[in-house]
């Protein structure tokens, strides 16, 4: 078998060659070949007065730009404004800036009317808006407006469709032409055109709207959302389907759909020719033709047998093993798929010509979905197929972080649409693209806090940077006493022996005033005293006087050793987006009480480190201070000892990691009964549950003593309060601990850099 | 249909089995190919001579005078206004781009010709040095192609970039008799000074219908986003005058202001600003009292005082770009080349290939009605973002603007990109200066997952014949509760493994793959056996790792999953005496190695060693029998930037340097190789991605004094 083929196999390239030698000669004369040999390609002349060739433009004119224009630029300016109106709104001719310079960007959300129907989902965009740091309840300090009217559902043939909304709006004060409002809308137009009608006049306001069509989008003016469902979780959210980073794909579908097909009708041109592409195999396109009353009456041909077909798969299943989805446009642009098969990281492929991609003013898609031309259906699976497998890995993850930081809540789509707002507001003070489209997100960066990714801990291996190699320390005294304590001494020096240290900050939260200059200890190292305003999170507030990245948070009792400090930044310096410390505790779920469950026992896993003594970046002062809503914090203010779960939830939130523990020597605190409080209890920190080395207690550290046991109720009431905010529990669990290379090994003493952390 | 991208070969390396019906496919396809041939050949004996007459191109010296003429008659039809609503999918045609292997589209430019009215006059000047210029790179690109027929996007040759220097509606005839116009689909024209006086519109005014516009000055009222290109106004001088690249550093004014042609009230403002805040800011105007000859458009003026143009940029850290009587203007290209900071103040303006550049990284921009607050505003940038944008836009000047080339080939990617969008540049090769490119990485495990521990790992032992030993550890590694599966990477071809029967008895899965050669590569090759996203590479011998520190490290992955999480640590040192890197395995309070000897590592690492080593590092370490784990370390730390993470006290270990702690004989060759595969590995990656860490970890209550029993991992360090 194996010979004859090798046989005939030869025989024809013998064949071939002859021919080729004895009949190429004739062959060679053909226009064919003489053609591509001779000149091939044919390229562009090189003229022989190319260098004489005058240029486009003298530079005089280039420089000069023509005549001076007849309108001064104000006069221009104020044309615009009567020119680009409505359909050609952009925020220098529609948008009223002004209002914004005075008072920041403050949003002022209508108040409802009795009796007026809101839908559940518009409700949940309303008390986003409230519950975002921007909300204000005056309208007179306010920049952006938003209408009470439910406006998201304007196809006249919904039950949700509000009339008269045209005189609704005419009869408020605030409307102003619609200057300053933002509108949000999910359906606009109707059956049979689905032309994007919203039914009353928008006048100036800007739109945030879901299946937004390019064409008529306001480019820099209009923000195009996501279609979310009613079940939309109002915050929190959760967390996309990618639990693993397989290459190649392990997915047993490559492309899938499984969706209406339109007999009729606008979009059926695309969903009519999806059942094309299915190959039964790893290509699977389902659709059905049962949907709408009157189906039967447009049944063609292939209706019984895809109805049949459509049943054998399961929509949930799809898009759990499929690499890619399509995602075509429905009646409408954007289609609930979309967000669906974000979540899935199941990868999108658009099927939707024309449509506005949610968020694309700052969202890069290229990075996260393939984007299709409906009419290039059939070229997509060779597509997809090409696609390299890590690039496949990274487009998936792209899925799961895009959902994660933009959509997976509405608190997310709200305020991602009000950032992206803010942005414009003052170009030079916002996100670059590369902001929005890397981990963490737009929404956990801000540009007030500075818009060069330096400063931020997050971009460190982005662009090759690594963070100062200083830190401050920052301890917050609370002492009532008149003279300074003996730990407050030795923290100062022992801090201040760390070479890393840059600068000593105290925080005097206390009533008396702190001690004068000269009582201080002479240190190497600078050091301020900042006056507190005596409220716990005013730990966290974003002192100017906190110069470097890395910040050593301690309390005054905090009693550390400096190489204890000099090993916990070297860690840090690896870690710079983690909160790195000593202390720690960890929560859990109690599934009996069916809340969470916290604990300073002494235990195998850790998820809290205790701000008494840890290492963070500067940053999360900003962002504990400016991004979290006012409310979060006033619940930290009334709660004692809360302020560090807060900072711990906040950090996990934003980095989805555990923090971590470093070796520490035993005694962190020292002299906790004999304390003396400085002000009233909700003020100052109570004594600290902190367990006695000695004697571990398998029982929570501060059961007894009443004072303890508050503290302790107060710290679970505190985390649950807290879960409940963010909508989940964003504290992440870690089994280890990080000790010096060479910790209690057998080896010499003399060897080692830390020797000093092994003393019991 | 072939896919440009190379398929991973998803078997082993010449795995000995399944060999058979890959040799059916070659000859099956080798046939194929032969008859395809002979099919081919007997064809073109009857191939129709359409090729065009290549006449007027086969000349090889000829002059812009020479090229033909055609006269318009005066009622030629002119196209459609340009019409605003016009997107990729409604006015483009991409079924002439098609799907090909390249994702690249095929350029066509139509033959230069002379164009006349009716009375002979000329319509336009046939061509300018600029066009000329653009054409040519695009000729030389891989865009082009000279089969109008295979061609996806058309470019006229006629010149537009200058409105003034065109007669509007005879130009617009000239391209309706284009061969292929067709409403000018899939044609692309070029123009940098649109819009004339009065009103200098921010589009061409000449009639082009669908066809795409890349233009200079277009305002968000006429800019089609996604179908039209904003491109730069091209400064001649970029040609003429050579600014070296400034360093970062102090520059004698902040804000420079060196336009000639400005609205008075500007210029008011401009001066304004000066008289506040002093020297710091320059406001120049042209000069007025030049000796002649001394060109104008190199000089600036102020007062008495003379400054050389573009020279004088270079002393600014910031440069003003304010709008003309068009919205595009030249000095933009100027100011970048010059390593200053562009502060646009142009509102409506859309910016040079703004689809792709962010301009954000690069420039400040500033609502015209905010121009008295433009000192503030600049005053609150840091001095290291600052020089980031200086050094951004110089890279933005030579990627995108500096010659005709840069802009056409930047417009046609751009298109490109479009079409093949999932073939498209991405954000980062558009924006990243080389420098940035050449530092930074991009982690390909960048979402912070943990993975479940359910999953479990893949235990891969690689082994030669040392079979007592390495049912040893079969035995041991088999007692780890999230162990899931176990590879043995048989590497001897001249003895079988043994029997089924005498295999220990395990509760996973026990597989036994055969390699074709003895190479250490193989240990790294990503097999389909694995399919957990762990591997655990461990040698034959390794025998000392307790269950307890087995699980540990396997924990310790999860929450670091892109790192190499190992057990023995080695560290590399610079010695000075010899200039170069060394090898360290002494008891170090650093690590930046792991041995791939027992460590815990993500399976896509094994796609990199095996796919995308760079160099000649994997034929190297197979040649050599050494360094592979090296390599490992290298390969893992360039990619990520992270460091390793060693886990759990030391321990002895069976290895050739290891015996040194033991107090034998040091095996010295052995360590010189480890140090000359650093040195080797560190040319060949270009730099030193290792990185130096002090810690390791262990598990949180680590000989912390607390019952034994109560802790998770109890048995870690014990020996």
């Amino acid at each position: 078998m194996q010979t004859r083929k090798k046989y005939i196999f030869l025989a024809f390239l013998a064949s071939w060659l002859l021919l080729f030698l004895f009949g190429g000669d004739q062959l060679r004369r053909f226009p064919f070949f003489s053609a591509r040999k001779a000149e091939a390609p044919r390229s562009w002349p090189r003229w022989t007065d190319r260098s004489l060739l005058k240029s486009f433009a003298d530079p005089e004119e280039l420089q000069r730009d023509g005549d001076p224009p007849l309108l001064s630029p104000r006069e221009r300016r104020a044309a615009w404004l009567s020119i680009y109106r409505s359909s050609r709104c952009r925020m220098e001719t529609c948008f009223d800036l002004s209002r914004c310079e005075r008072n920041g960007f403050k949003v002022f959300t209508y108040p409802l009317e009795r009796g007026q129907p809101v839908s559940e989902t518009y409700s949940k965009i309303l008390s986003s808006i409230e519950r975002s740091r921007y909300h204000t309840a005056r309208p007179e300090e306010a920049c952006l407006f938003i209408l009470s009217i439910d406006t998201l559902d304007r196809d006249r043939l919904s039950g949700h469709y509000v009339r008269d909304v045209d005189e609704k709006i005419r009869g408020s004060p605030l409307w102003n032409g619609g200057r300053n409002h933002l509108i949000f809308n999910l359906y606009s137009g109707t059956w049979p055109s689905y032309a994007g009608e919203l039914g009353f006049d928008t006048g100036h306001a800007i739109l945030a709207r879901a299946s937004s069509d390019s064409r008529t989008f306001r480019p820099g003016f209009d923000v195009s959302i996501p279609l979310f469902p009613r079940e939309h979780p109002q915050r929190g959210g959760d967390g996309g389907w990618l639990r693993q980073d397989s290459l190649p794909p392990k997915k047993k579908f490559l492309l899938v759909f499984k969706g209406k097909r339109y007999l009729t009708g606008i979009g059926s041109g695309t969903r009519n020719a999806l059942h094309h592409i299915h190959n039964g195999k790893d290509i699977i396109s389902l659709t059905t033709c049962k949907h709408g009353k009157d189906w039967e009456k447009h049944k063609d041909t292939r209706c019984d047998k895809d109805n049949v077909d459509y049943e054998r798969f399961d929509y949930q299943e799809l898009l759990h093993n499929s690499t890619f989805c399509i995602v075509p446009r429905g009646r409408r642009l954007g289609s609930f798929r979309f967000l669906e098969a974000l979540q899935a990281a199941c990868i999108p492929v658009l099927l939707s010509d024309g449509w506005e991609l949610p968020f694309s003013e700052a969202i890069d898609w290229g990075k996260a979905a393939v984007v299709g031309s409906e009419r290039l259906l059939l070229q997509i699976p060779s597509a997809v197929r090409c696609i390299h497998p890590e690039r496949v890995l990274a487009f998936q993850q792209q899925t799961q972080f895009l959902w994660d930081a933009y959509f997976s809540s509405v608190d997310k789509i709200v305020h991602t649409t009000l950032e992206i707002i803010k942005d414009r507001l003052s170009p030079h003070r916002s996100r670059s693209r590369f902001l929005w489209n890397a981990l963490p997100g737009g929404l956990l960066v801000l540009p007030d806090f500075s818009t060069h990714l330096r400063d931020f801990p997050f971009y460190y291996l982005h662009h090759g940077y690594s963070p100062s190699k200083k830190f401050t320390a920052f301890i917050r005294a609370v002492t009532q006493a008149g003279s300074l304590s003996q730990p407050i001494l030795r923290l100062i020096q022992a801090v201040s022996g760390s070479q890393y240290c840059a600068q000593i900050v105290v925080l005097w939260s206390c009533e008396k005033p702190p001690p004068p200059s000269g009582k201080w200890p002479q240190s190497s190292v600078p050091l301020t005293i900042i006056q507190g305003r005596r409220k716990l999170s005013d730990r966290f507030f974003p002192f100017g006087a906190i110069q470097t990245d890395a910040v050593l948070s301690l309390d005054e009792d905090t009693s550390l050793s400096t190489s204890e400090v000099d090993f916990a930044f070297s860690v840090w310096l690896s870690f710079p987006e983690r909160i790195v410390g000593f202390p720690t505790q960890s929560h859990f779920w109690d599934a009996e009480q069916g809340r969470w469950g916290y604990t300073s026992k002494w235990t195998n896993e850790l998820s809290i480190v205790l701000t008494a003594a840890a290492f963070y970046h500067r940053y999360y002062h900003s962002l504990f201070t400016e991004y979290l809503p006012a409310g979060l914090r006033e619940l930290v203010d009334g709660l004692a000892a809360c302020e560090d779960i807060l900072m711990n939830v906040l950090v996990a939130a934003v980095t989805k990691l555990p923090p971590i523990k470093v070796t520490q020597r035993k005694q962190h605190k020292e002299g906790v009964a004999q304390r003396a409080e400085c002000g009233d209890g909700a003020a100052g920190t109570p004594p600290a549950g902190q367990r006695s080395p000695s004697a571990p207690r398998p029982a929570p550290a501060g059961a007894e003593g009443t004072e303890g046991s508050r503290r302790f109720s107060q710290r679970q009431d505190c985390l649950n309060q807290l879960a409940e905010w963010f909508g989940y529990m964003p504290l992440v669990p870690s089994q280890l601990r990080l000790d010096p290379v060479l910790f209690k090994d057998q080896v010499s003493v003399l060897r080692k850099k830390y020797p000093s952390l092994e003393k019991p | 249909i072939m896919c440009a991208s190379a398929k991973y070969n998803t078997r082993g390396p010449a795995l000995i089995p399944r060999m058979k019906t890959k040799h059916r496919i070659y000859y099956i396809t080798l046939f194929s190919i032969v008859l395809l041939g002979l099919i081919a050949t007997g064809m073109f004996q009857f191939w129709p001579h359409s090729i065009e007459s290549s006449s007027d191109w086969t000349v090889e010296k000829r002059s812009v005078h020479d090229v033909p003429v055609v006269k318009l008659p005066a009622d030629s039809p002119i196209p459609e206004r340009g019409d605003l609503s016009c997107r990729m999918h409604t006015c483009f045609d991409v079924y002439r781009c098609g799907f090909n292997p390249k994702n690249k589209i095929k350029v066509y430019i139509y033959s230069l010709k002379k164009y006349v009215d009716e009375y002979g006059t000329l319509v336009s000047n046939t061509i300018s040095r600029e066009y000329n210029e653009l054409l040519t790179a695009i000729s030389d690109s891989e865009f082009y192609t000279d089969d109008v027929n295979r061609a996806c996007l058309f470019v006229p040759s006629i010149d537009v970039l200058n409105q003034n220097a065109l007669r509007i509606k005879e130009t617009a005839q000239a391209l309706a008799q284009l061969s292929r116009w067709d409403r000018g689909t899939n044609h692309l024209l070029f123009n940098m000074l649109p819009g004339g006086p009065p009103d200098y519109n921010t589009a061409l005014d000449v009639p082009r219908d669908r066809a795409l516009l890349a233009g200079g000055g277009f305002s968000t009222w006429t800019y089609r986003q996604g179908y039209d290109v904003s491109i730069p106004v091209y400064s001649p001088l970029s040609g003429e005058v050579d600014l070296p690249e400034r360093g970062p550093g102090p520059r004698r004014y902040f804000i420079l202001s060196s336009q000639m042609a400005l609205h008075p009230e500007y210029r008011l403002e401009l001066e304004a600003l000066q008289a506040e805040n002093g020297e710091s800011v320059l406001v120049l105007d042209k000069c007025t009292n030049l000796s002649d000859g001394v060109p104008a458009v190199r000089k600036r003026c102020y007062k008495n005082q003379v400054f050389d143009y573009p020279q004088v940029l270079q002393e600014s850290t910031f440069c003003v770009v304010l709008r003309g009587a068009r919205l595009g203007q030249a000095v933009l290209s100027d100011v970048l080349q010059a390593g200053c900071v562009p502060v646009i103040i142009a509102d409506s303006y859309i910016l040079p290939f703004s689809e792709v550049l962010d301009w954000k990284r690069a420039s400040v921009v500033i609502p015209e009605e905010k121009m008295p607050e433009m000192y503030s505003i600049l005053q609150s940038i840091p001095q290291r973002q600052i020089e980031e944008m200086q050094r951004q836009a110089r890279w933005f000047w030579e990627a995108y603007f500096r010659s005709m080339k840069a802009i056409a080939l930047a417009t046609l990617q751009i298109i490109n990109d479009r079409i093949y969008p999932y073939a498209a540049i991405s954000y980062e090769e558009w924006n990243d200066p080389p420098a940035v490119k050449w530092s930074s990485v991009s982690n390909p495990l960048f979402l912070p997952l943990i993975p479940p521990q359910s999953q479990g790992f893949t235990a891969v032992v690689l082994t030669y014949d040392r079979v007592e030993s390495l049912f040893r550890v079969i035995t041991e590694v088999s007692k780890v509760p999230s162990l899931s599966k176990l590879l043995v990477v048989w590497n001897n071809q001249n003895k079988n493994p043994p029997e089924d029967s005498l295999w220990p008895k395990i509760r996973v899965p026990l597989k036994v793959v055969r390699t074709a050669e003895n190479k250490l590569s193989n240990r790294f090759f990503p097999y389909d056996e694995i399919e957990t996203e762990a591997v655990l590479a461990i040698d034959d011998d390794i025998i000392m790792l307790t269950s307890d520190e087995l699980q540990f490290g396997y924990e310790v992955w999860r929450e670091f999953p892109d790192r190499l999480v190992g057990y023995p640590g080695r560290l590399h040192l610079w010695d000075h005496e010899m200039n170069k890197w060394k090898y360290e395995s002494e008891w170090t309070n650093e690590v930046s190695m792991v041995l791939t000897g027992a460590a815990f590592y993500h399976k896509y690492f094994n796609y990199l060693y095996t796919y995308k080593m760079p160099g000649d590092i994997k034929n190297w370490v197979d040649a050599h029998m050494n360094c592979e784990d090296i390599a490992m370390n290298f390969l893992v730390a360039n990619v990520t930037g992270k460091s390793v993470i060693k886990v759990t006290p030391r321990k002895k270990f069976k290895c050739p340097e290891c015996t040194a702690i033991d107090g034998l004989s040091l095996d010295q060759t052995h360590m010189v190789e480890r140090s000359e595969c650093i040195n080797k590995f560190a040319s060949v990656f270009g730099t030193m991605p290792l990185k130096v860490v002090e810690h390791r970890a262990d598990p949180v209550l680590y000989k912390d004094d607390f019952p034994e029993k109560l802790k998770s991992f109890p048995n870690i360090g014990s020996l």
